[in-house]
């Protein structure tokens, strides 16, 4: 194992150099470019002369953050009243990454409130009577098994839930997000996400499925939303992960994907951009960081034996130091980039990041660099030690395994409805 | 000023219904008092299936309070069609509600539903353009108007378009995207006067700005099926860039072209391979460190994969001979980049 108490890249000689380039001429991206590189030298030049101590993932003022969230949040939050699920999964991850329990008490009040979200044609949605949509229906799934009880597998109507999937299929292997709403590739992972972890998949659920999501790769290496789209880390993250889920990721083309996302760490800021030319975000450090593990994976199991035996194909260094000093908030939960305000979903992410950047895990090895404190080590998001080591579902690997067993016990249920009908009793909108 | 829902006389018949989170709720937001006025009555409308005119105004308070809420959306729609409102007063509803909220799914997938329904999208591309002038790289206006070309076949000006966006932010890889998109569906670039112009814009951006990745990207994206390596003079025309106008992409392209090369050209490429390994160390250990890993790889990986001697006998083990090519190489002079 390795520990990094100094020195830190971003204090290197070498790093000024780093910055942007822009041969004298000036564009918009140039400009915000340099902007964000200017903040990013200042909380670098601060943290040098205050702080004699190794950057410090500021626990405590997270936890805090964390704990007063998952009960109650400010009317700012009124703009994700349709995605309350998601901040049970957000908050929940991120205290499962501290490794920070949830009280029993409070783990049964969120598996009653999700069992409110859900549906009763099928899925969950992002509030108590709100329809079902697909990015909910992700995040409440992940949410229980997070919790991972009897009471929390109980409350996912399977059969219900295979009857919405079906529902929101599309002919061409797409799925829309939600009855009458849009496609794009987030919704293949949602549903695959889902379906294998409650053991629903089916023979036809993901026909085609696997050949639309290719269809998204584009010219840059990368996947877009939806076919012709510019290429997109989320977007990238969410096609990838699918693709493993359904086991075929060798119809990507791996080593462009590679190139592109390993193009996408910034060789300032130590973080990740989600797509070309634009800006850092705390975010990317999972949907794009998060790829290396998969892809790793993905060339290993196609007999790629030049893989590094110790490190992701990115600056795992850089990322952690990029996170810790430039995204966190000393009162707790973690941002986008210096001068964002701090949120849960960015919280979720840069942990998430930040565990993908100190663990390193290949079937039986795990090797490990922790830049700072010892302290700040979070736990995996991937297990090492058993199938699946990726982080395909972005929840602790035990919380994967044991929902699979769990669900696994279970019967496929039958499906009663064919692909592209609607479970609402309202005009069918098309998409 | 809000006048909450429950004074408003027309009002008086329904019931509302308040937000059930259970006895013990999470993640529970402090709704405004207008915020839980207004969602406790579209609670009843929904709940009673109610297809009104009322229904539809108060749409349009819930949109306000919260434009994420795809249900609200849903049921507007619904309504729409049940009361059989005017589309042409919804785009210009729906037009001021992106202007406002221009980084939102629902707006823009509502937008597509209504000029669908209008069968007219005479009025998309300039009101695109109009949110792209305000953020050149929105990438749900992008979707919106890649449906919109390829939908109603309104190919005609979009290159000059992209041009134009392109010379105002030559760096704006949202409008390479396009470049690309609007030409893989009109000519395509199998034609080679086309390939050949695009090249040569590609070749002439690189020269203003060489430090734009972008334009490297678009140019190795439209060279690799047909293999980096077949098109004549372009690996000379590259390396006679190297000299003035160097960049860790203009280095990064030379791997390609030489692993390109290297993949399908028959014969000796000791040569070649040696140069692309030399180029690989480079990078990985001074023009291009944040990749390290990634460019230390490619190296291990062109030298499993071609090197003459017998593999299993070169030093360069992942962790051990970092980058060190067991084939001799040259020393090229270094780049000025």
């Amino acid at each position: 194992m390795e520990s990094v108490s100094s020195p830190l890249r971003c204090f290197g000689e070498c790093h000024t150099a780093e910055k942007y380039t822009d041969d004298g001429v000036e564009t918009v991206t140039s400009v915000e470019q340099r902007k964000v590189e200017r903040s990013i030298q200042e909380v670098v030049s601060v943290y040098k002369q205050i702080h004699s101590l190794p950057p410090t993932l500021l626990r405590d003022q997270h936890y805090q953050y964390l704990k007063k969230g998952l009960r109650h949040l400010s009317d700012a939050y009124e703009c994700l009243d349709a995605s309350r699920p998601w901040l049970c999964y957000w908050i929940l991850h991120s205290l499962e990454l501290l490794e920070e329990p949830v009280p029993t008490a409070i783990a049964s009040d969120v598996c009653k409130f999700l069992a409110r979200c859900q549906s009763p044609t099928g899925g969950f949605a992002g509030g108590p009577c709100q329809a079902a949509h697909l990015a909910p229906t992700y995040a409440a799934v992940n949410a229980l098994c997070i919790i991972g009880t009897q009471e929390a597998y109980n409350i996912i109507d399977r059969e219900k839930l295979l009857s919405f999937l079906f529902s929101v299929k599309q002919p061409d292997g797409s799925f829309v997000m939600h009855i009458g709403g849009e496609v794009d590739v987030r919704s293949t992972y949602c549903a695959a996400s889902v379906a294998s972890l409650t053991n629903i998949m089916t023979p036809t659920l993901f026909q085609d499925t696997p050949t639309w999501i290719v269809s998204c790769q584009n010219w840059e290496g990368g996947l877009g939303g939806v076919p012709g789209l510019e290429a997109h880390g989320g977007y990238t993250f969410c096609g990838m992960a699918a693709m493993v889920i359904l086991g075929k990721e060798h119809m990507l083309d791996l080593k462009s994907l590679l190139r592109w996302v390993a193009s996408r760490q910034m060789r300032y800021e130590g973080g990740f951009q989600g797509r070309c030319n634009k800006l850092v975000d705390g975010c990317y450090s999972f949907w794009q960081a998060g790829l290396l593990p998969l892809l790793h994976r993905a060339l290993f199991k196609g007999g790629d034996s030049t893989l590094s035996l110790q490190k992701w194909m990115f600056e795992q260094q850089a990322l952690q130091e990029y996170i810790l000093l430039c995204c966190q908030n000393p009162a707790g939960g973690l941002l986008d980039k210096p001068g964002k305000s701090r949120d849960f979903y960015h919280t979720c992410y840069c942990l998430s990041g930040l565990s993908v950047a100190q663990h390193f895990g290949n079937m039986d090895l795990h090797h490990e660099l922790i830049v700072g404190r010892e302290e700040n080590r979070l736990v995996i998001v991937f297990s090492s030690l058993q199938a699946p080591s990726h982080p395909v579902y972005n929840i602790c690997p035990e919380k994967v395994a044991q929902a699979i067993q769990h669900f696994h016990q279970l019967p496929v249920p039958v499906p009663a409805q064919k692909e592209g009908s609607s479970a609402c009793n309202t005009t069918t909108d098309h998409s | 000023i809000h006048a909450p829902v429950h004074y408003r006389k027309e009002w008086a018949d329904l019931e509302p219904v308040p937000q059930d989170d259970g006895p013990n709720p999470v993640v529970k937001i402090a709704y405004s008092d207008k915020f839980t006025d207004v969602y406790d009555y579209f609670r009843a409308l929904l709940k009673n299936d109610e297809k009104s005119d009322r229904a539809f105004t108060l749409t349009a308070e819930a949109i306000e309070l919260n434009a994420a809420n795809y249900t609200v959306w849903h049921y507007r729609r619904v309504l729409l069609q049940a009361l059989e409102k005017d589309l042409r007063e919804e785009m210009r509803y729906i037009t001021a509600i992106i202007e406002d909220q221009p980084k939102n799914y629902q707006v823009w997938h509502h937008r597509r539903m209504v000029v669908e329904w209008l069968n007219d999208p005479s009025e998309e591309l300039e009101f695109i353009a109009e949110i792209l002038s305000q953020d050149a790289k929105n990438y749900h206006a992008w979707q919106h108007r890649q449906w919109v070309l390829k939908e109603y076949k309104l190919w005609d000006s979009e290159l000059e378009y992209v041009e134009q966006l392109l010379e105002e932010d030559v760096r704006n890889n949202s409008a390479w995207n396009q470049r690309h998109y609007v030409i893989s569906h009109t000519t395509g670039y199998s034609d080679p006067s086309i390939l050949n112009r695009e090249v040569q814009y590609s070749l002439k951006q690189i020269k203003k700005a060489p430090h734009n990745e972008s334009v490297w990207n678009y140019l190795k994206g439209i060279l690799q099926d047909r293999g980096l390596s077949s098109h004549p003079g372009l690996l000379e025309q590259i390396l006679e860039l190297k000299e003035t106008h160097c960049s860790p992409y203009l280095l990064g392209f030379l791997v390609d072209i030489y692993e390109d090369s290297l993949e399908n050209t028959s014969g000796d490429q000791v040569e070649v391979l040696s140069k692309a390994l030399e180029l690989c160390e480079l990078l990985a250990q001074e023009k291009d460190t944040i990749r390290r890993e990634y460019w230390s790889y490619v190296g291990r990986s062109l030298q499993m994969k071609y090197c003459s001697d017998d593999p299993s006998t070169t030093s360069s083990a992942p962790e051990t001979d970092r980058g060190s090519a067991s084939v001799s190489v040259h020393q090229e002079t270094t780049c000025n980049s």
